[in-house]
């Protein structure tokens, strides 16, 4: 029995490989599986080559592998671009037509799927997506009757017509799959199928109600854009406020007057949006307003590899806005982070009133992933703003640097708040005694903040000799690549929390004979704040910015090359 | 001198030049909310940066004096979020239709139930004269040596474009007038612009009080402000600019109204609490 498979449907944009994607994961998931997956988009709406891969295990995972055990070709030009991922042990599937005639020399295992004859019969090609996972289903002997309960689900709105041909369609497929009796054993757990199958996006946007968000808005911009989506979805049903922004500048704008005015807001968008926002982040730190953004990386400079993955926008986070003042950044690597974080980001950012942000990426927001069901009676949600008194001071001196946060009509004071530098009352002042009072105060909020600040995870042995340092979404590559090393030598440092670096950074990097870090950058960002921050240096980098995410197998390897 | 609601006990010292238009505008502001009767705790202003959205620091009441260009989003969040505010988002020319152009025109479509007065002097100030959007072709300044040679933005027939609900020009020299379209803003439901015409003693030398009063002339009573071609028209003169409300339509639903958050729900949204049992049933159903 394997302890673990991918499968890699390759085809063109516009063919429903999403929804293959997403029906396979649940059906798998639901038979209980551990599943990933993760999909390498071409930026256009149709044509060209897309690629997903889904793992499915009965071990918990999160991270692209380069080995694909299953590839299903659903399209003609699928291969070249994963040619290098398919070995003789790959069983390839497809029609014949759609496999160029060179890797029919006898190197591959291929499968001839007749996939348009099936469509064909099932009505049209319409139905090829829908054969395809019925086929995948069939190989596997997932309980049909679920599989056709997912179609029911899936099509729901669409009326019983279109259901009654997709399980006709979906049979099709699943009966050729079973008929192969290919007999693959996967390990699984009864417990999976209880769990909850998201994507990061998801994780993001079910933080935010978990904190009362309900005031979301943005500018369009791949990969962030699904966090509003999904806020909006559920808009009617909590009571959020969600507006499409005319531009980055307006949404961080907009969510320091919902804030002002007592809402819990958050804008979410990506590298090129952020930059618009910085005078707005940087308007945030001086009227002290709390906000909450959402900036899930992709490639650039500039417009960039709009739907691949990077790490490379961390000093744009830490350094942005002009001036000088505190923030807090978080970077989750796994989804119950993701929900922890985020809602823990709008407690923060009302409590300090700082600016928070939430680092993701393409292949974090991307990705879907199971994880085990969260108990929200754990979460808190901190409104820190008070009922004003009639000589309410909005920027009064206090010992922590914490002023008092009042929303205006809710007590007796005004409400002032202010861009230009200013006195207690919120008034202009350009006294250089106060000024120099007032910064003080800013750049001091964060020290009470260490009390509650969240260390860096070590995963592995305690023992180890050799730190691999990470942060973010390399989270479940690394881990996994630390599983297959399995020498307790090795730990890796998770970090989540980014900025202020955690309390225990310096400790546990000292611990460490040697000390390996990996970002998917190609500065190593993360290792340049360390050093700013502790004088510690990284002797090793293993660095990948081409658009992709590691693999597992080459940060096994590239960790092995090091010991 | 009339002390309102909205005077401080004591008078600030204000920064701007003696005979400044934005005097008058802020007289005329404080008087109107107070003779309205409303309660400077309820009243709410954002500005920007610029000559004009110092006004926000010379009234006494909520505020939040944020970035250049920046108010009506800022404006737009607070309404949003508590629609029982009433919410005032001042600024001058530059501020408003320059580097807050793309909010005013957005904020128009949104028609969020604000007043957006605009100090029009056709000139930058706090920067030392250049040429504002709104600056006459010919305007000679220290910038544009050989006179403006760009189009001067048109607000009246923009907004009146976009749909906006209430478009208005009044002249800062004329304060009986400017109180009554005031007045009239501020009790208007959606957007409502104000355009004030003001003279800058310091920077323009062209388009003076004595300018502003040749060159203007108030629409006609029989003029009907809720025919929008007649107003477009009416905002394409420029022999004489038109003063009054050139275009009101009462009907139009408010950004607020039209959104979900308060679809069953009508409070602010700082008196709502969230339930995280129904947050961990949609988490468990995803």
């Amino acid at each position: 029995m394997k302890n673990k498979l991918s499968i890699v449907l390759s085809g063109e944009a516009g063919q429903g490989i999403r929804t293959v994607e997403l029906l396979t994961i649940r059906a798998f998931k639901d038979s209980g599986y551990n599943v990933f997956s993760t999909t390498e988009l071409m930026s256009r709406v149709r044509g060209g080559n897309n690629t997903t891969e889904i793992r499915f295990s009965g071990k918990k995972m999160q991270a692209y592998v380069d080995k694909i055990d299953i590839l299903i070709i659903l399209s003609k030009n699928a291969i070249f671009r994963i040619e290098n991922r398919i070995s003789k042990d790959t069983l390839v599937i497809g029609q014949n037509s759609f496999i160029e005639e060179k890797y029919k020399n006898g190197q591959y295992k291929i499968i001839n799927l007749d996939l348009s004859s099936l469509a064909k019969e099932a009505g049209g090609i319409i139905y090829s997506n829908i054969i395809i996972y019925g086929f995948i289903s069939g190989i596997f002997n997932i309980d049909l009757n679920l599989i056709k309960e997912h179609i029911a689900k899936h099509f729901s709105t669409k009326g019983n017509e279109i259901i009654d041909n997709n399980i006709k369609a979906v049979t099709k497929g699943y009966t050729k799959g079973k008929d192969l009796k290919l007999n693959i054993q996967i390990e699984k757990d009864d417990k999976i199928k209880s769990q909850v199958l998201l994507s990061g996006t998801e994780s993001i946007g079910i933080g935010a109600l978990a904190a009362g968000c309900n005031f979301i808005t943005a500018y369009p911009m791949s990969p962030s854009t699904g966090v509003i989506h999904f806020l909006a979805k559920h808009a009617d049903d909590f009571g959020i406020v969600v507006e499409q922004a005319e531009d980055e500048i307006s949404a961080i704008n907009m969510i320091q007057g919902a804030w002002y005015a007592g809402a819990r807001a958050m804008t979410t968008t990506s590298g090129g949006g952020f930059a618009l926002m910085e005078e707005g982040i940087s308007n945030a730190a001086i009227t002290e307003t709390p906000i909450v953004i959402h900036l899930a990386q992709r490639p650039g400079p500039s417009t960039g590899l709009p739907t691949k993955t990077e790490q490379g926008d961390l000093n744009l986070a830490l350094y942005a806005g002009h001036g000088e003042f505190p923030r807090i950044i978080f970077a989750p690597g796994n989804f119950e982070d993701g929900i922890f974080l985020t809602q823990k980001a709008f407690n923060l950012a009302d409590k300090y009133q700082v600016p928070v942000i939430i680092l993701t990426d393409q292949f974090y927001i991307d990705s879907y992933q199971n994880i085990k069901s969260i108990d929200f009676s754990n979460f808190n949600i901190e409104n820190h703003f008070v009922e004003t008194d009639k000589d309410y001071k909005r920027y009064k001196l206090t010992k922590d640097g914490i002023s008092p946060r009042g929303i205006p009509f809710h007590g007796k004071g005004f409400v002032r708040f202010d861009s230009h530098e200013h006195d207690e009352g919120g008034f202009i002042t350009e006294d250089p005694d106060l000024r120099q009072k007032m910064m003080d105060k800013r750049l001091g909020k964060l020290n009470s903040y260490f009390k509650e600040s969240i260390d860096a995870e070590i995963i592995g042995s305690q023992n180890y000799k050799t730190l691999i340092v990470g942060w973010g979404s390399t989270y479940g590559v690394i881990k996994e690549a630390i599983e297959n090393i399995n020498d307790d030598d090795f730990a890796f440092a998770y970090f989540k929390q980014i900025y202020p670096l955690p309390n225990n950074t310096k400790e546990i990097l000292s611990k460490a004979k040697k000390l390996i870090l990996i970002e998917n950058n190609a500065t190593a960002q993360f290792g340049q704040l360390i050093k700013r921050d502790t004088g510690m240096e990284f002797a090793n980098n293993i660095l990948k910015y081409n658009g992709m995410p590691f693999s597992v197998e080459e940060i096994t390897e590239k960790i092995k090359a090091l010991k | 001198m009339i002390k309102t609601n909205f005077d401080f006990e004591q008078i600030p010292e204000t920064d701007w030049c003696p005979g400044c238009g934005n005097f008058s505008i802020l007289k005329v502001l404080k008087e109107t909310l107070d003779e309205l009767n409303i309660d400077p705790k309820k009243l709410v202003i954002s500005a920007g940066i610029g000559q004009a959205a110092k006004t926000s620091q010379y009234i006494n009441t909520n505020c939040f004096n944020g970035l250049h260009g920046r108010a009506l989003s800022v404006a737009c969040g607070m309404k949003a979020s508590n629609p029982e505010l009433i919410v005032v988002a001042e600024g001058g020319d530059g501020d408003m239709y320059g580097e807050g152009g793309n909010h005013f025109i957005h904020t128009i479509r949104r028609n969020v139930d604000i007043v957006n007065i605009v100090h029009n002097n056709m000139v930058y100030g706090l920067t030392l004269g250049q040429a504002s959007p709104t600056s006459q072709k010919g305007s000679k300044t220290s910038l544009q040596l050989d006179g403006v040679f760009l189009e001067p933005f048109n607000p009246i027939a923009v907004a009146i474009s976009l749909g906006a609900s209430f478009v208005a020009r009044a002249f800062s020299g004329d304060m009986k007038k400017l109180k009554e379209i005031l007045k009239e803003a501020v009790n208007h439901k959606g957007y409502a612009l104000i355009d004030v015409f003001h003279p800058c003693v310091s920077f323009n030398k062209i388009n003076t009080f004595k300018w502003f009063k040749n060159n203007t002339y108030y629409v006609e009573e029989s003029f009907d402000n809720t025919d929008k071609i007649a107003a477009i028209k009416k905002a394409f003169e420029t022999d004489k600019f038109p003063l009054g409300i050139i275009y009101k339509n009462g009907k139009k639903k408010t950004f607020s109204e039209n959104l979900n958050a308060y679809k069953n729900d009508k409070s602010p949204l700082f008196k709502r609490e969230t339930d995280l049992k129904k947050v961990e049933k949609l988490f468990l159903s995803i």
